[in-house]
């Protein structure tokens, strides 16, 4: 397993040239671990084969949850509980004064769908305040590009490819220390 | 160069057809007579409630004249109220069949004037999707000045020809006699001056419509560099919008709210916007999808058909916005001079008035959500077709409770009539569509349309 832990870190200057990298070397079948850049580039997870996400659904899910949670206790507190004739408001079914409550029904759907979506997005790419930077090289936050390759068998190929693909430097990082 | 098949023609002749008969057949059963009414009153069962109503009114009057109980005044109380009911209701009938076709040429109008609208916004913003479109859209706005036109001429032509069969009860010398509050609106609710202000109205949008598309097909044959028509384009377009929302506020309540003189709403102009604007994008779509099935739109994409999705989508949401915006704050308040308005939809048109909200909200917002449906073809018509027959029925339920009342159906006379002006709008537009190559050129934004991704 210690061959494993080992990876190549390819840097480029340039998101064109990593574009094209990712391309080269998804076609030499090597897998990509991860790519650090100092901004989204346009299509980079289409060219490494990335899942597409699925928070939106989980954001539709949210809403509809937001919801049902307006609609049951507006319906239990000011149909059910206590159906005062406030304004000669209707009360004695939801349905009735409905419109009166269409404003907190959005509102909660909206509420519901936005911050359980943002909370989920970080959950799920792990972000929270005093987490420790996972940044291989500061520069990737700036100007620089990183693309990180498990390193195979044969080294010397690997890195003849990337400095074919543009990279700027490449280097073999030992990931146990 | 698209060239309109034979087969649309025909198709749109036969609809045309169709609609006159149907149109016909609407007016010649319309015209009854005060004693056909009468009969149709009791066999509808409309007696029945007649009597209770009139029980209640001997009750009142009882109680008004202790003295009063004489079976005899009552019953010819109650004959000259059934003489004053039939009267209205045969009134409401003879003006069915007009009411029918004045809410069919108003939406066809409508979505015209919508894609107009919708184009001198993508110009103005100097959108980079939207030029491979353009032309679709020139051609779909072609139908604006004869459907224009043909909406002034049912409204007045409701006054001048027949007898008490007004859309528009304000034109009626006889109910603006007894009328104060109409009385008092009629510096502006007179025929003339709504004449004058429908052909302003007509003539500035007709007039940005030509010289846009006058301006667009010149740029086709510009030398390649010369941008000067498509400044000229770029400037009318932002004039015309700076026209058209006044315009179109004042055409809402000329054309729609008037129907109803003693009710207004501040936010009606708007409302009936979001409606044009969301049918206007959805004929687009419609007509970029069948133009490209058959192939004449070789270089639209799947997100050119996602954007006007995206739209569709969009402009749903704000036409329910601003209905319920409406709906809630007169709901709410309750002022009666406000609130009959949605009392005699809710009470006599239940089913259309709810209705056009799942058509025209919960199922735009549930099948256009999803990202990945909005590229597909079929998807996006069936949506459009639920977008559309909700919009008819929006227009329906904004005139016919002020014209038929619980007389309303949709029969014969309202069926003839889509055929008939739609039949008449195929007819234009294709027409159009086939009078310049339905691809622009040397459009400044053409390469990035063509290469549109999203």
């Amino acid at each position: 397993m210690e061959e494993s832990s080992k990876v190549i870190h390819a840097i480029y200057t340039d998101d064109d040239v990593l574009m094209a990298a990712v391309k080269k070397v998804r076609a030499e079948r090597y897998h990509i671990e991860e790519i650090y850049t100092p901004f989204p580039v346009h299509g980079l997870d289409k060219a490494m084969g990335l899942a597409p996400t699925r928070l939106a659904i989980t954001a539709f899910i949210y809403g509809v949850i937001g919801l049902a949670v307006a609609t049951v206790m507006m319906n239990y507190i000011m149909i059910e509980d206590w159906p005062q004739n406030i304004g000669g408001k209707p009360s004695f079914s939801y349905i009735e004064s409905m419109p009166a409550f269409v404003p907190i029904m959005f509102e909660l759907t909206v509420f519901f769908a936005a911050h359980l979506m943002v909370i989920t997005f970080y959950l799920r790419s792990k972000l929270w305040p005093f987490k420790e930077a996972e940044n291989p090289d500061v520069r990737t936050t700036d100007d620089h590009f990183l693309m990180e390759i498990s390193a195979g068998h044969n080294i010397d190929e690997q890195f003849d490819i990337l400095r074919n693909t543009g990279a700027v430097e490449v280097t073999l990082i030992d990931k146990a220390h | 160069m698209y060239t309109i098949s034979n087969r649309l023609k025909t198709f749109s002749i036969i609809l045309i057809v169709l609609g006159v008969l149907g149109v016909a057949y609407g007016f010649m059963t319309s015209h009854k007579s005060l004693e056909e009414v009468k009969t149709m009153l009791a066999d509808d069962g409309h007696g029945e409630s007649h009597e209770a109503s009139t029980e209640t009114h001997v009750v009142a009057g009882g109680e008004n004249h202790a003295d009063n109980t004489d079976e005899a005044t009552a019953d010819v109380d109650q004959t000259a109220h059934d003489d004053k009911h039939a009267a209205h209701v045969q009134e409401q009938l003879a003006k069915r069949p007009w009411s029918a076709m004045y809410v069919a040429a108003f939406f066809f109008m409508m979505i015209a004037l919508g894609v107009l609208a919708f184009y001198a916004i993508n110009v103005a913003a100097q959108s980079g999707w939207s030029p491979l479109l353009n032309r679709v859209m020139e051609g779909i706005s072609a139908y604006l000045l004869p459907g224009a036109i043909i909406v002034v001429a049912i409204a007045v032509g409701s006054h001048y020809i027949g007898h008490h069969n007004e859309i528009f009860i304000w034109m009626n010398p006889e109910v603006v006699a007894d009328d104060k509050l109409i009385q008092n609106k009629s510096s502006y609710l007179n025929i003339p001056w709504f004449l004058i202000r429908a052909a302003i109205f007509i003539a500035g949008w007709v007039a940005y419509r030509h010289f846009a598309r006058k301006f667009s097909i010149a740029q086709d044959t510009a030398e390649p560099g010369d941008k000067s028509n498509f400044k000229k384009a770029f400037r009318i377009a932002a004039g015309f919008l700076v026209f058209f929302i006044y315009t179109e506020s004042i055409m809402s309540w000329d054309w729609i709210m008037s129907v109803d003189p003693h009710w207004f709403s501040t936010l009606f102009g708007w409302y009936v916007l979001a409606g044009m604007l969301v049918s206007g994008v959805t004929v687009i779509a419609m007509v970029t999808i069948f133009l490209k099935s058959l192939g004449h739109l070789p270089l639209v994409n799947d997100s050119h058909i996602h954007d006007l999705a995206k739209y569709m989508f969009g402009f749903s949401v704000l036409w329910t916005y601003l209905w319920f915006s409406q709906f809630m704050l007169i709901w709410y308040a309750n002022i009666p001079e406000e609130v009959t308005y949605f009392v005699t939809r809710i009470e006599d048109y239940n089913l259309p008035f709810f209705g056009m909200l799942v058509l025209n909200f919960l199922f735009p917002l549930l099948i256009l959500m999803n990202s990945d449906y909005k590229r597909i073809p079929w998807f996006v018509m069936m949506c459009g077709v639920l977008i559309l027959v909700g919009h008819y029925v929006d227009i329906f339920v904004m005139i016919m409770p002020a014209t038929v009342g619980d007389q309303w159906f949709i029969g014969i006379p309202e069926i003839g009539s889509i055929l008939l002006f739609g039949g008449l709008f195929l007819l234009v537009v294709f027409s159009s569509l086939a009078k310049a190559p339905l691809t622009v050129k040397n459009n400044p934004f053409l390469k990035e349309s063509e290469h549109f991704h999203y």
